[in-house]
C-alpha cells in the first residue's frame, strides 16, 4: 500500500484539515477514499460530499473511475484506504436508505425470471430471509412498474424485453427500495429515446421528492439539463460542485486531458443552459 | 458375463414398488435423491458453479480413504456410512477451499484451478485406496463402490439416509428460493442491499456437499455432478421461470432416479450410477431437440420461416418496382415452390409465363418497397453510410422492421425534412 501513503503526502491537505472529516447532512460524504484493483490505484484521494435533495452526475472518460467510485461507495469493493459516510453514519447503518441502480451489462439477462420477479427484488430487504413475496410487496413492485412506463412488460421474461425496457425494469427494482439516496450506474447508456425521457422524469420526480440521485454519466450535451451538480473524475476528483459553476470548457479540459472533441460543443451547451435559465 | 434373464413379471413388480422392502426402500431414497439433486443442481447451473460441484465430488475420495483407515485404526468398522460421508464432506469442502485459495493468490483463471484441484486429489485418494486394499483384508474392498456406485450392495438404512438427506437439503433450497435467486443473478446487488453473499454461497455449496456425500453409495462419485447439471440443464428448455425449472428439474431428476435404482434393481451388474446418467442425458437430449421455442428444432424452423419470408419480400419488391417502371430490376427468378406458395397466398399470378402481382400482393410489395427507401434514406442521412454502401444491410433489415420501428422511423426522417415514400399512390 506504498501508493497510498505517497499520494497522502503529497496532496494538500491543510485546507481540509481545518474541517470535520465528515458533513453529517450530506447524504454521502467521502474523505480520502483510494480504490485499487491489484494494488493498482484507480482512484487517488476522493473527498467529496454530495449535496442534498439534488441529481448529481460523475462524469469523465474511460476508466476514469466512475463506476469504481460508487462501487466503493457502496462496499461493494474494498477501499485501500478512506472512509464513506451516509448522513454522518457508516453504510452498515444506513443501507435501508440507500438504493442502487447496477449496470444493465453487469448481469445475465437470459436468467429465468420475469421483469416483476426482478422488480421483487428491491422488496428482499423489507421482506426478510427465507419469507415469500407477499401480494403487498408485489403490489408496490407493479406500481414501481408502472411508474418507469413497464406496466404490460411484468409477466414478460426479461431476455424478451429491449435494452431500454432491461433499464427501466432496473430502475423500477430500485424505486421499490424507497430510498432517500440513489446511486446509479449509466442508466442512460445504450436506451432509447423514450426510456432516457422516462428515466429523467423519474429522477426529477425523485428530486421533488427530496431525494439524492449520484448518477454516473457518459453524455456530456445533456449534463446541464439533466443534473444540477457534476462531479468531474479522471481517477481523482478534478472539479465538484454546481454544473453552472463547475462544468467549463477548462474543467472538462482537464478531466479529459484534451483528446475530447466534444468539448467545444458540451461548452456551448452549458453557455446555452446559462443562458437559459 | 452377461445378466440373468429377467421375466416380465418381476420388472412390473420392480417398478411398482413390490420388489421386496430392501429393493423399495432403495428405490424410493434414490429417487428422492435425484429429486434434491435436480433442484439444487438448478441453483448451482445458475450461479455458474457447476464445475465446482465436480471438483468437489472428485475431491472426496481421499477424504473416503482417510476416513476408513482412521476409523479401522481407533477399532470401529472401518465402513461405517456416517463416518464414511463425514470424512467425504470434509475433503470436498477441502477441494473447494483449494480453488478459492489459488484465485485468490495466483493469475490462474477458474478453469486452470478447478481442474488442477478435480485431479489432484482424485489422484491422493486413488493412491489413499490402494493403502487400504494392501494394508487391511477383504472389508476394504467395497471403498471402489463409492466411485462408480452401487445400488445391490445398500441396506435399507442407508437408503433412509439418502432420502432423508435429499428431503432436507430441497426443504432448504425451497425455503431459501429468493435469497438463492437474488444471489445467482445479481450479486452485487444483493450485496448493496447487505445481503450476506459469502453465507449464502456457503448454504448452497453445503446442500451441494450434501448431494455429493449422500449420493457416493447409490451414484458414486464420478457421476454424481452428472446429477447435478443435467436435469436443470434440460429443464432449462422448457421454461423461463425459475420455479418451473426447479420443478421440471426435480421431476427430471426424480425421474432418473427412479429408472437408475430400478433397472439396477433388475440387472444388478449394471451400476445405478451409469443408468441414472444415460436416462437424464436422454431427457436432456430430447430436451435439447424438441422443446418448444429454445429448442433446436423450434428454432430451425423459425430460422427457415424467416428465410422463405426474406426470398417471398425480395419477388414481391422486384415485382412492384418492375411495376412501377424501375429500370435495371430484373424479373424475379424464384424456385418454383415459392412461386407456388405465392400463387396459393394468392399474391401473384401466371399470366402467359409471366408473373404479376394481384392487389394483395401489390400492397404488400409496395410496403417492402417503402421499407427499403426508408431504411436506406436513415442510413445514408443518419449514418453518414455512403448509399452504394447501405444495400447489404437494407435487405437484411428491410424485413424485420417492427410498425413501431417504421413509424420512428418516418418521424425521424421528418425531422430532418426529408421527403417520405407515400404508403398509398404506389409512384415514387
Amino acid at each position: 500500500m506504498t501508493h497510498t501513503e505517497n499520494s497522502q503526502v503529497q496532496s494538500p491537505r491543510s485546507i481540509l484539515d481545518a474541517r470535520p472529516e465528515h458533513s453529517a447532512d450530506s447524504p454521502v460524504s467521502v474523505h480520502a477514499m483510494t480504490v485499487a484493483y491489484n494494488r493498482k490505484p484507480v482512484l487517488w484521494d476522493v473527498d467529496y460530499d454530495a449535496p442534498s435533495n439534488a441529481l448529481v452526475a460523475i462524469v469523465g472518460p474511460n476508466g476514469a473511475g466512475k463506476s469504481t467510485l460508487i462501487k466503493a461507495c457502496l462496499g461493494l469493493i474494498p477501499r485501500a484506504s478512506g472512509t464513506v459516510e451516509f448522513w454522518g453514519k457508516p453504510y452498515k447503518q444506513s443501507r435501508s436508505l440507500i438504493g442502487y441502480v447496477p449496470q444493465r451489462e453487469s448481469v445475465d439477462w437470459d436468467f429465468p425470471v420475469s421483469a416483476l420477479d426482478v422488480v421483487c427484488m428491491g422488496r428482499y430487504r423489507k421482506i426478510g430471509w427465507c419469507r415469500p413475496v407477499t401480494k403487498s410487496h408485489k403490489r408496490a413492485a407493479l406500481e414501481a412498474l408502472a411508474r418507469v412506463g413497464m406496466e404490460d412488460f411484468a409477466t414478460r421474461q426479461i431476455s424478451q424485453l429491449s435494452g431500454g425496457q432491461q433499464q427501466r425494469v432496473f430502475l423500477a427494482r430500485a424505486l421499490t427500495q424507497e430510498a432517500d439516496l440513489y446511486f446509479m450506474d449509466e442508466p442512460f447508456a445504450g436506451v432509447d429515446a423514450s426510456t432516457e425521457r422516462a428515466i429523467i422524469e423519474v429522477l426529477r420526480e425523485l428530486r421533488a421528492n427530496g431525494k439524492t440521485v449520484i448518477v454516473v454519466h457518459h453524455d456530456l450535451q445533456s449534463v446541464p439539463e439533466y443534473f444540477d451538480h457534476v462531479l468531474l473524475l479522471n481517477m481523482r476528483v478534478v472539479a465538484a460542485g454546481p454544473v453552472s459553476e463547475v462544468f467549463t470548457a477548462e474543467n472538462l479540459q482537464k478531466t479529459y486531458g484534451g483528446r475530447l472533441t466534444l468539448l467545444a460543443e458540451a461548452a456551448e451547451a452549458v453557455a446555452r443552459a446559462a443562458k437559459g435559465t | 458375463m452377461s445378466d440373468p434373464i429377467v421375466d416380465a413379471n418381476s420388472i412390473i413388480e420392480t417398478l411398482t414398488l413390490q420388489g421386496g422392502f430392501n429393493t423399495n426402500a432403495v428405490i424410493l431414497g434414490t429417487s428422492l435423491l435425484g429429486v434434491a439433486a435436480g433442484v439444487i443442481g438448478a441453483f448451482a447451473l445458475l450461479r455458474k458453479r457447476s464445475l465446482t460441484a465436480d471438483a468437489l465430488s472428485h475431491a472426496t475420495l481421499p477424504g473416503i480413504a482417510a476416513a476408513f483407515l482412521i476409523s479401522s485404526a481407533l477399532g470401529f468398522s472401518g465402513r461405517s456410512m456416517p463416518v464414511l460421508m463425514l470424512g467425504a464432506a470434509i475433503s470436498g469442502i477441502l477441494g473447494v477451499a483449494c480453488i478459492h485459495l489459488i484465485l485468490q493468490h495466483t493469475r490462474l483463471k477458474e478453469d486452470a484451478a478447478i481442474g488442477i484441484v478435480l485431479s489432484v486429489f482424485f489422484g491422493v485418494g486413488i493412491v489413499l485406496l490402494s493403502v487400504v486394499q494392501s494394508s487391511t483384508s477383504g472389508s476394504a474392498a467395497g471403498l471402489n463402490h463409492y466411485i462408480y456406485g452401487q445400488t445391490a450392495a445398500m441396506i435399507r438404512s442407508d437408503a433412509y439416509l439418502m432420502g432423508g438427506i435429499g428431503i432436507i437439503a430441497s426443504l432448504i433450497a425451497l425455503i431459501m428460493l429468493k435469497e438463492f435467486m437474488v444471489v445467482c443473478f445479481n450479486e452485487s446487488f444483493a450485496r448493496s442491499m447487505g445481503m450476506p453473499v459469502w453465507l449464502i454461497d456457503s448454504i448452497m455449496l453445503a446442500l451441494v456437499v450434501l448431494i455429493t456425500v449422500a449420493g457416493l453409495q447409490a451414484v458414486g462419485l464420478i457421476l454424481i455432478v452428472a446429477m447435478l447439471i443435467i436435469p436443470p440443464a434440460a429443464a432449462r428448455f422448457w421454461t423461463d421461470r425459475l420455479w418451473k425449472l426447479v420443478l421440471f428439474s426435480a421431476l427430471i431428476g426424480g425421474l432418473s432416479g427412479y429408472s437408475g435404482a430400478t433397472i439396477s434393481a433388475l440387472f444388478p451388474r449394471k451400476p445405478a450410477g451409469s443408468v441414472i446418467v444415460l436416462v437424464a442425458g436422454s431427457i436432456f437430449i430430447l430436451s435439447m431437440l424438441f422443446a418448444p421455442t429454445r429448442g433446436v428444432l423450434a428454432d430451425t424452423i423459425r430460422r427457415i420461416r424467416l428465410r422463405v419470408r426474406i426470398a417471398r419480400d425480395h419477388v414481391l419488391e422486384s415485382l412492384y418496382e418492375i411495376e412501377i417502371g424501375h429500370v435495371g430490376i430484373e424479373h424475379p427468378k424464384a424456385a418454383s415452390w415459392l412461386i407456388q406458395l405465392l400463387c396459393f397466398k394468392g399474391w401473384i399470378e401466371r399470366n402467359n409465363g409471366k408473373l404479376n402481382l394481384t392487389e394483395t400482393g401489390r400492397t404488400q410489395g409496395q410496403r417492402i418497397h417503402r421499407n427499403h427507401l426508408l431504411w436506406e434514406q436513415y442510413l445514408v442521412s443518419y449514418a453518414d453510410i455512403a448509399p452504394t454502401h447501405v444495400d447489404w444491410s437494407v435487405d437484411q433489415v428491410e424485413h424485420v422492421l417492427s410498425d413501431e420501428l417504421i413509424h420512428a422511423l418516418v418521424l425521424a426522417l421528418k425531422k430532418r425534412g426529408l421527403t417520405i415514400p407515400p404508403l398509398d399512390g404506389g409512384t415514387s
